[in-house]
């Protein structure tokens, strides 16, 4: 099952990047793909039944336009603190840490990423599941993680 | 719209040259990777400029691929090199402390 | 649909400034990946999506693949500055490089994990 999945990914990708349909181009795609998928079939859909996968697919496409209002409040945020006269006093750098709930790697790695787009924060460390946070202000570092780990329990988590 | 392209490509190239100084003066290592990640994402979007300006977007697009994958190995290959070499670093503040613990 | 392009190639530009001017005001190391982080991804993924609309003005199947590939690039920047951000400040905090603090009189201890 992972050796179709894999092997239907590389040829969507394959006939992306290469955009030729003749038959000499379009059948050494399909050889290549089938090679990469003999191989190593266990490098992008690793443990996780079918089910899990497609929900954590369709999570994340319901996610991303969420995430992505977030990075453009992130980036107001940046700007109102760079082009702000008196820098100085705004900014109040801290380390911060928490535990998260979350117990697949792929939703902790989406939380991180998520972490280090959305205002004021970067993700420094996930260690057992333990986040090291390096907050710009004291806002930032209070309003951690917020609402975005139930957002991603909800898209990626298992019930 | 070949002005605009235009437009907008010099004032890429002029936004190059702010990070090229954080680049050089850079008080510490890490700024100056820092500064040379923030080039190649300028780079990669300057070759899309250039590939309309030329009417070539086709051909472009895979220079601008190939530059982003390198882009960020570059990143991590030198964060990972860096990562080793504490010495390199605090040139300075190891020196001060030696001559400290010395005296 | 030109103005869409335009509108978006130029706040991606605008984000693009945003960012630079962070990364030259900014006190430290630390703040300063917060202003690149944030913008190079922001500016970037507009820009790319100006241009793969850009690209569609006459749609035939080398065009559309075109913008796929454009969209794939967007993607990948997506994923990858997160990444690299995260690659630096955590090779920062392994070194030992010190934070600006507001408080800059008492010396803070240094982490040597």
């Amino acid at each position: 099952m992972a050796k179709v999945a894999t092997f239907v990914v590389m040829l969507a990708f394959w006939v992306v990047l290469s955009g030729m349909f003749d038959g000499f181009h379009f059948s050494l795609g399909v050889v290549c793909c089938a090679l990469v998928a003999i191989f190593s079939h266990d490098l992008l859909f690793f443990g996780g039944d079918r089910r899990s996968w497609v929900r954590g697919v369709i999570g994340l496409i319901l996610y991303i336009p969420w995430l992505l209002w977030e990075i453009l409040l992130a980036n107001l945020h940046v700007a109102y603190i760079v082009l702000h006269p008196r820098m100085m006093e705004l900014i109040d750098p801290q380390l911060i840490r928490f535990k998260t709930k979350l117990k697949k790697p792929l939703s902790q790695v989406t939380l991180a990423q998520s972490i280090t787009l959305t205002p004021g924060t970067i993700t420094v460390d996930i260690r057992d599941g333990e986040f090291t946070i390096y907050a710009l202000t004291k806002e930032a570092a209070e309003g951690c993680p917020g609402s975005m780990e139930d957002r991603i329990a909800k898209a990626l988590e298992d019930r | 719209m070949d002005q605009f392209l235009l437009a907008g490509s010099i004032a890429l190239t002029l936004l190059v040259i702010p990070t090229l100084y954080r680049m050089i003066v850079g008080p510490t290592i890490l700024d100056r990777i820092l500064g040379g990640n923030m080039i190649g994402t300028k780079t990669t979007v300057l070759l899309l400029f250039i590939g309309a300006l030329y009417d070539d977007i086709g051909m472009f697009v895979d220079i601008a691929i190939a530059y982003a994958l390198l882009n960020f190995i570059a990143t991590l290959a030198a964060t990972k090199f860096f990562l080793r070499r504490r010495r390199l670093f605090f040139k300075d503040e190891i020196t001060a402390s030696e001559q400290e613990g010395r005296s | 649909m030109n103005l869409i392009v335009g509108v978006l190639i130029v706040l991606g530009i605008l984000i693009f400034a945003i960012g630079i001017v962070g990364i030259l005001r900014l006190p430290d190391f630390y703040s300063r990946l917060h202003a690149a982080g944030k913008s190079d991804s922001l500016g970037s993924i507009l820009i790319i999506c100006g241009f793969a609309l850009y690209n569609l003005h006459d749609p035939s199947l080398t065009n559309v693949l075109v913008s796929l590939k454009m969209v794939f690039i967007a993607m990948f920047i997506f994923l990858a500055s997160p990444t690299a951000t995260h690659a630096i400040v955590d090779t920062a905090l392994i070194l030992g490089a010190e934070p600006w603090k507001k408080e800059k009189k008492e010396k803070k201890e240094k982490k040597r994990p």
